[in-house]
Formats: C-alpha cells, sequence, structure tokens
C-alpha cells in the first residue's frame, strides 16, 4: 500500500515542471508522503492548501455546487494543484509556471485512487 | 477621518507597551481591536487568542476573536466564537450583531432579525444596528421574502431598501455585455462584500452575497501560499466540481472576480473570459473610485 501510494507520487514528480508531490490530511495539517519535495516547507504546503480547498468547499456549498474536485493556484513563478483522495486526504503537487496541468492532473487523480 | 486613519502606530506602540508591561491586564481587547481595525489581522488574533488563554470566560474577547476571524472570511470560526460568547454573557450586543449579521448573509432572514433586536436592546444608540433592524424587516415584509432557514436565500434586491435600488443597477451594469452578466459573474472586495454581478445556485437561488463571504479568505489564502512557496504573485486559483467549473482571479489588489461556469466548459475558456470581465470589472472601478 505504502509502496503504491510512494509510486504513485513518483509518477507525479517525473511529469516535467513538478517540483513535488505529497499527500497530506487536510484536518491536521500535516504530510503524509511525500515525493521530491527538497527545499519546499511541506508542512506549511499541507496546512495552507487545506486551507484554501477548505474555503473553497464551503464557497462551492454555498452556490449550491459540489465540493472540488481538483484546484489549480497558478502564480507567476509556478502553481499549486490539490486532489483531495479518501477521507481528509489531499493529493498535491507544486509545479513551476510552464507544466503541463493536464498531466500532472491525471497523475494526481491515479494517486488519489490508489490512497482510496 | 475613519477610525482605521485614527488608529496610529503610535497608539499600537503604546497599547503593545502596556500589555508587555503587565500581561495580565486587559489592555489586549483595544490593542486586538485597533491592529484589526489596521488590517493587521494575523498580529490581531495572536493578541486576542493570548488574552484568551488568560480570559476564557470573559464575553468581549470571544467577541474580538469572532470580529477579527470574521474579517479573516473565516464565517464559521467566527459564529462560534459569538456563540461562546452569548453563552457567557445572554445580552452581549456585539456578538447579537455579529450573528444577525452571519444570519442575514446566510438568507436566513427571522433568526438575523431576533439577534439584532437583541443587540439593539442592548446598545439602542447603535445607528447602524438600528439602520439594520429596519432593513430586515422590511425585508421580511416583502412578499415572498425567505422567512425560514429551509427557504431559499432572499435575492439581493428583496433585502435592499428603495433607496439602494440605484446601487443594485449599477452592480448589474458592471459586467455588461458579457456572457453571465448577471449571473454567473461576482465582483468582490477584500472584505468578502459583493462589489458587482450575480451568481444563482442550480435551483436559481440567489446565493452571491453567501459566496462572496467565503471567498475573502481564498484571497488571503492564496497570497500567502504564494508567498510561502516563493510563487510571485497569484494570478488565478481554478476548481473543477462535479458540476461546474470556477475561475478566480483578482481583477486589482483590492478585488476579486469569480466566474461560474457549467462543469462541460473548460478551465481554459474560463481563463479567456475571465480575463474580459476584469478589463470590465477594472474599467468600472476606475470609473466609480
Amino acid at each position: 500500500m505504502k509502496m503504491d501510494i510512494v509510486a504513485s507520487l513518483e509518477a507525479i514528480t517525473r511529469v516535467r515542471g513538478v517540483r513535488g508531490a505529497m499527500i497530506v490530511s487536510s484536518e491536521e495539517g500535516l504530510v503524509v508522503a511525500e515525493s521530491s519535495m527538497e527545499g519546499i516547507d511541506g508542512a506549511a504546503v499541507a496546512a495552507l492548501t487545506a486551507g484554501v480547498l477548505a474555503r473553497l468547499t464551503r464557497a462551492t456549498e454555498a452556490a449550491g455546487r459540489t465540493a472540488p474536485a481538483f484546484v489549480h493556484l497558478r502564480a507567476e513563478g509556478g502553481g499549486l494543484m490539490a486532489v483531495p483522495a479518501q477521507g481528509d486526504l489531499l493529493v498535491v503537487a507544486v509545479t513551476d509556471p510552464e507544466v503541463n496541468v493536464g498531466l500532472v492532473r491525471l497523475e494526481m487523480r491515479r494517486a488519489a485512487e490508489h490512497v482510496a | 477621518m475613519d477610525w482605521e486613519d485614527a488608529v496610529s502606530t503610535e497608539d499600537i506602540r503604546v497599547l503593545t507597551s502596556q500589555l508587555a508591561a503587565d500581561p495580565s491586564s486587559l489592555v489586549f481587547l483595544p490593542l486586538g481591536e485597533a491592529l484589526r481595525r489596521r488590517g493587521q489581522l494575523d498580529a490581531a488574533e495572536k493578541v486576542a487568542i493570548a488574552g484568551l488563554t488568560r480570559y476564557p470566560e470573559l464575553a468581549d474577547a470571544h467577541d474580538l476573536l469572532a470580529r477579527i476571524l470574521g474579517d479573516q472570511g473565516d464565517l464559521e470560526r467566527a459564529f462560534d466564537e459569538w456563540d461562546i460568547a452569548l453563552r457567557l454573557d445572554s445580552g452581549h450586543a456585539g456578538a447579537h450583531k455579529g450573528i444577525g449579521f452571519l444570519y442575514y448573509v446566510a438568507g436566513e432572514l427571522p433568526q438575523a432579525l431576533e439577534h439584532l433586536e437583541l443587540a439593539l436592546a442592548a446598545d439602542p444608540g447603535a445607528e447602524g444596528v438600528a439602520a439594520a433592524v429596519a432593513r430586515v424587516r422590511e425585508a421580511l415584509a416583502l412578499p415572498g421574502s425567505a422567512g425560514s432557514a429551509a427557504a431559499p436565500v432572499a435575492p439581493v434586491e428583496e433585502v435592499v431598501p428603495p433607496a439602494e435600488a440605484g446601487a443594485a443597477e449599477v452592480r448589474r451594469a458592471v459586467f455588461e455585455g458579457l456572457e453571465g452578466a448577471q449571473d454567473g459573474l461576482l465582483l468582490l472586495d477584500a472584505q468578502g462584500l459583493r462589489v458587482g454581478g450575480g451568481l444563482s445556485s442550480p435551483d436559481g437561488t440567489a446565493v452571491g452575497d453567501a459566496v462572496a463571504a467565503h471567498l475573502a479568505g481564498v484571497f488571503r489564502d492564496a497570497e500567502r501560499a504564494a508567498r510561502l512557496l516563493s510563487l510571485g504573485p497569484w494570478s488565478s486559483v481554478a476548481a473543477e466540481t462535479s458540476d461546474a467549473n470556477l475561475f478566480l482571479c483578482a481583477p486589482t489588489t483590492e478585488s476579486l472576480l469569480l466566474l461560474v461556469r457549467d462543469s462541460s466548459v473548460p478551465i481554459g475558456r474560463l481563463a479567456l473570459q475571465a480575463e474580459r470581465a476584469s478589463e470590465a470589472a477594472r474599467r468600472w472601478l476606475e470609473g466609480a473610485a
């Protein structure tokens, strides 16, 4: 199981432009597993990503919509993506600005399925 | 002069010194409020939480933390803190006012009126609360207004007094000529207040004000995340749900634009539409300034 998750995260980080990937607990803001996250504060990424997703979920619920299945924060120097997995777990990726978003999303969804 | 302007750095320095000299004093209350009004929300929250650790049963301290959380867009925790304040002091004007506002935003007008009237009874001189009571009473008197938690949120036009009807027209005009100008495009300020546009849920209920209130926190979280990861200024947040795609961006440093479309519309197209809407918003905001 753990090897499956690690392999799934490595599949995400193999996509060109992905700096790192991790699985975090959104309720506790803790890193459960990670791949290639050198130089990135995993705990802070976990807490912030969980925060953004929680707020977006409240907003989409207020709009009468379902919870987000994929979130992409885009910035000048890169991006942050999140896909909810089982329970309170999230698959998170940090990327460069020029990255194949569709491919990263696909691998993140596969990782989320592995977690489930 | 605004209160915010009146709170000087010197005032905060003096209050901070007083608190440092006597950490058990109640000076954390005016200090937290001063920091909140200056928009220094993280610092204000720390002061309020430190005060609460010493005075966990002080209703004013819970009221202070609730107002800070409200400014941060965390309305659920704000509600919880005001709820605690009322358990400690059932007549607390600030807590009744805060909870009344949250019920109003959620479209639960009878509960909003109940709390606002209690706030007014506790502080009869509060003109803003008196105006809010009159406004909600008027909305409840209108035929077809929400009236209960189970009913749909009242469309904003129903709760806007006649004197503000012109403002509602202006709100609709922001995105005039664009797809979804009245439903699917929302312009809000950094405090989570709807400035223009509108949004309906799939059943036709107007949800713009409630969604705007939740999104103010996203604005700040996006800034923090981008800063922490050294990603530079953030430009957009895209979210996909099973029945809709959402796109958020900031036309100006003090505003946020939300675009909502059916899930069949690809995010890339949303980005293009958001770009055009941002242009329109910037022009409108410059004209309104």
